[in-house]
């Protein structure tokens, strides 16, 4: 049965001539090393360059605020609920008068937690979360820790910061 | 009295020069071969230590050192000692009689020639060090008491003198055309352009493919070999004992690459040797030329290794086969067809052109009637299985 014309029948008969005396076909596999010698590069100086991800990568995680500013979250506990790493931990507080700024609904989390080292990036939180306040960053990854105490990530470092908001394509 | 003084620091100093090119060379070429096979292999390439890695060949100097130096307690240990020892020992004796350049005007009637030593045996200096440097890989193989090293050892040992045979004998024919063993006076002949390649096309791909067997460089490098003997020679060896195998390897690479600009590629001629003689002065020419040696050599070594991250290695059946029924018997031919050029020009207005032509051409012939007949003795053989 022939799938495809892409069948090549090997001839193992005697070498011919030009292919006894080797040169030739070194000359030739010279060439072609040249040629790869001078074209581009398909690895790059990681650290120093960065290749982009693609507009699906889950990275470091965001807390995002709304237009004016105030923090989406509503600490409902979907987010944690969902993860199936269980790297998702909150304390949820009540906004009082005058906060109204600063967070959006009359519910927020005073203590939002992630743990890096349980946490899997598989995105579930991103799903679960029904104000669009948690995105993982297609841009940006979490950056190495080398020590026990820097794994838990606090607010200080997943909200938004108002001047330099996270966008993703496909968003006005 | 006093130019003898001069004379001697003079050489002392261009001694120096000498030794921490070869040595500087040859640290780059650990750099430079990993740059290149990363090139090659459409990679980068080491880049971390220093801008563009430029410090890699301290950085694996440091290691080796800082590696533990490691003696198997059955071995035999003060030849295995010796043996990395004299390996590099007789990698860097073969510069000795490179001619690196023509001579420089100290002043006062002075003239320092850029050369180790002016001996008579010359080429023959090169030949039996080369041979001494199996010794260095021989004695360690076998200082290391392990087979795989031994085996190893063995065929560093036995390739060595089948191809030393043939590079003897593309010699030959080099010496019938300058008429001297003296690689100082075999630079002298080819000068302005003479060069030998155009009267040893032949001579010339016998002598570098004998170069690479010679050198243990892929597509010979059977002496090392992880799949059947774990690591070859250097199996049992660490730390800067390694380290001295490896770097002589280089040494040799550097160095058979200027030998064979000495040989083949005019030496230190350049093209332009006499305008900047006229224009600039002696000293400022000779210095270019030995500018020119190390291009050319650097360039030789750029092909070895431009052949091992293109080739891969021979079968050592094969290795052999090449060795006794290829080269040999065509480096005899070369010897036979320079006499056969030499004759028809030697005592008519015989023009150098005509030698030239006459050499391409005998290649070209030997090259047709091999064809011609291999086709016949092929045809033959399908007859007889028909």
């Amino acid at each position: 049965m022939k799938l495809s014309n892409k069948t090549k029948v090997l001839e193992q008969g005697e070498m011919t001539f030009a292919e006894r005396i080797y040169l030739p076909a070194i000359v030739g596999g010279m060439g072609t090393t040249l040629k790869h010698f001078f074209s581009k590069k398909v690895t790059i100086r990681y650290p120093e360059q960065k290749r982009y991800l693609g507009p699906v990568f889950r990275g470091h995680h965001i807390l995002k605020r709304d237009e004016e500013g105030a923090e989406r979250c509503t600490a409902c506990g979907l987010c944690a609920v969902a993860c199936p790493a269980e790297a998702i931990s909150m304390v949820a507080d009540e906004r009082k008068k005058g906060e109204e700024k600063l967070y959006r609904e009359e519910k927020y989390a005073s203590v939002y937690e992630i743990n890096m080292l349980r946490c899997i990036f598989c995105g579930l939180c991103e799903e679960a979360c029904p104000k669009q306040a948690i995105y993982l960053q297609h841009d940006k990854m979490v950056p190495v820790f080398e020590d026990r105490s820097e794994v838990i990530f606090g607010k200080d470092k997943l909200v938004e910061k108002m001047d330099n908001r996270y966008l993703r394509e496909g968003w006005k | 009295m006093e130019i003898t003084s001069t004379l001697f620091t003079a050489k002392a100093i261009y001694v120096g020069i000498v030794f921490a090119i070869t040595l500087g060379v040859a640290a780059y070429s650990t750099y430079f071969e990993r740059i290149i096979a990363a090139f090659m292999q459409d990679r980068v390439g080491p880049d971390r230590a220093g801008p563009f890695g430029i410090l890699q060949p301290l950085a694996d100097a440091v290691k080796m050192f800082m590696k533990e130096d490691f003696i198997p307690s059955q071995s035999s240990k003060w030849l295995f000692i010796v043996a990395p020892c004299l390996s590099m020992l007789t990698a860097l004796m073969t510069s000795a009689v490179v001619p690196f350049g023509d001579k420089l005007d100290l002043g006062g009637g002075v003239f320092l020639d850029l050369q180790g030593i002016d001996v008579n045996i010359g080429i023959l200096w090169v030949f039996g060090i080369v041979s001494l440097g199996v010794y260095g890989i021989l004695i360690g193989g076998w200082a290391s008491n392990n087979k795989y090293s031994l085996l190893g050892a063995i065929r560093a040992a036995s390739q060595n003198i089948s191809y030393e045979l043939a590079m003897g004998l593309s010699i030959i024919a080099i010496l019938m055309l300058s008429g001297s063993l003296s690689t100082k006076s075999i630079v002298e002949v080819q000068q302005n352009g003479h060069w030998n390649i155009l009267y040893q096309p032949l001579g010339f791909v016998i002598f570098i493919v004998c170069a690479f067997a010679e050198c243990n460089r892929t597509p010979f490098d059977l002496p090392e070999c992880e799949t059947e003997l774990i690591g070859g020679y250097h199996t049992e060896y660490s730390s800067m004992k390694l380290g001295f195998y490896l770097f002589s390897e280089y040494i040799n690479m550097f160095i058979s690459g200027a030998v064979m600009a000495t040989l083949y590629f005019g030496g230190y001629d350049y093209p332009g040797y006499e305008f900047m003689l006229d224009k600039f002065g002696m000293n400022i020419a000779a210095l270019l030329g030995v500018g020119a040696l190390i291009g050319k050599a650097l360039f030789f070594v750029f092909v070895f290794m431009w052949v091992r991250w293109t080739l891969p290695r021979f079968r050592y059946d094969q290795l052999m086969g090449l060795g006794w029924t290829g080269l040999i018997p065509l480096s005899m031919f070369n010897v036979v067809l320079t006499g056969a050029t030499m004759l028809f020009t030697v005592n008519g207005e015989g023009s150098n052109w005509m030698t030239v032509l006459l050499s391409w051409v005998g290649v070209a012939l030997m090259l047709v009637v091999t064809a011609f007949y291999s086709q016949t003795q092929y045809k033959k053989k399908k007859l007889a299985t028909a």
